[in-house]
């Protein structure tokens, strides 16, 4: 099954990527954009199994090693098949 | 007295750390591969600059799971004395050993220069051979040097004298004009509650000859020395 681990600054940690985008696009006339964030997409594969040890497992991964939880905020989901 | 240098795939300030322990300070010093898992019969471990594992995902966070960093928080603790020098303090970050993380630079680029840094604490093993409040002028080459970490862990680590060095202007004064990289209260430089293992952003092993531009790096090297040859003395008393 297909899964995906979403990665983000934690609120209140400061996101300097996230201002430099958020910058540029009120360069771009977009001015009414705030609270941009930048994180990271993990997708990766598992076997096909249970989804909600695959979620238990998928967030012992993310507790370890995807996500640096100081900082960091994570979510996993089971990706639909097909999707 | 022998020192290990960690190398890692990617470490690329190990020879500098390496030339100055050995050549500069005349001590024992071996590189130790990534797959290594001893650390018996060393008494210091500096685990070096550079981009271990490319710093794919997060800088440190792959390098954390390496055979060698079992033995190192091991040794650590035990109360051997570790210091982290840039990859080596993000690494002791993400291996828990050293509260907070190291984010991207305020202003997403990477620095390369030589920066005033305040000693905020003398009583350390990694600062004691430095005056209280010097500055000293060290290197500094990261692109993930921005200190972060919560409110209440920073206080805590204020009251316990845990902040060992900050970003500052040539005459001293802390402030948000000579902080280089954003980091929280400008932080250069930390220790853990224990005392014994250490995190740093500047390069002191790049600052230690004349011919490097400075020496002003020996304090914090001599330092630990200084630490090394006292636990020895009293082994030998006992």
């Amino acid at each position: 099954m297909k899964a995906r681990v979403l990665i983000s600054p934690k609120k209140g940690i400061a996101d300097p990527q996230g201002t430099a985008v958020e910058q540029a696009l009120h360069t771009l006339g977009f001015t009414g954009v705030r609270a941009v964030r930048v994180g990271k997409v993990i997708d990766l594969e598992l076997p096909e199994g249970d989804h909600t040890a695959a979620l238990a497992e998928l967030t012992r991964m993310s507790e370890q090693l995807l996500a640096n939880t100081v900082v960091e905020a994570y979510s996993c989901t089971i990706l639909d098949e097909g999707a | 007295m022998r020192f290990a240098v960690a190398v890692f795939p990617g470490s690329n300030c190990d020879v500098d750390a390496y030339r100055a322990l050995h050549d500069v300070l005349g001590r024992d010093v071996e590189y130790l591969w990534h797959r290594e898992t001893d650390l018996s019969g060393f008494d210091g471990v500096i685990l070096p600059g550079g981009f271990s594992y490319g710093d794919y995902l997060r800088p440190g966070a792959i390098a954390r799971f390496a055979p060698l960093m079992e033995a190192v928080v091991r040794f650590a603790g035990r109360g051997g004395m570790v210091l982290g020098i840039c990859n080596g303090f993000q690494l002791l970050t993400e291996a828990g050993l050293l509260p907070g993380a190291l984010l991207r630079n305020r202003d997403l680029i990477f620095l390369c220069d030589t920066v005033p840094v305040r000693v905020e604490n003398v009583d350390t093993v990694f600062t004691r051979c430095c005056q209280a409040g010097q500055v000293l002028r060290l290197p500094i080459a990261h692109g993930d040097g921005n200190y972060a970490v919560d409110a209440a862990t920073l206080a805590v680590m204020e009251q316990r004298g845990q902040v060992i060095l900050r970003y500052c202007a040539p005459d001293g004064t802390v402030d948000e004009q000579h902080n280089p990289n954003g980091s929280v209260a400008n932080i250069a430089g930390i220790i853990n509650g224990q005392g014994n293992v250490a995190g740093m952003m500047p390069h002191p092993e790049r600052a230690a000859a004349e011919l490097l531009g400075g020496t002003d790096g020996v304090f914090i090297l001599q330092s630990m020395v200084q630490e090394l040859e006292r636990r020895q003395h009293e082994a030998s008393r006992c």
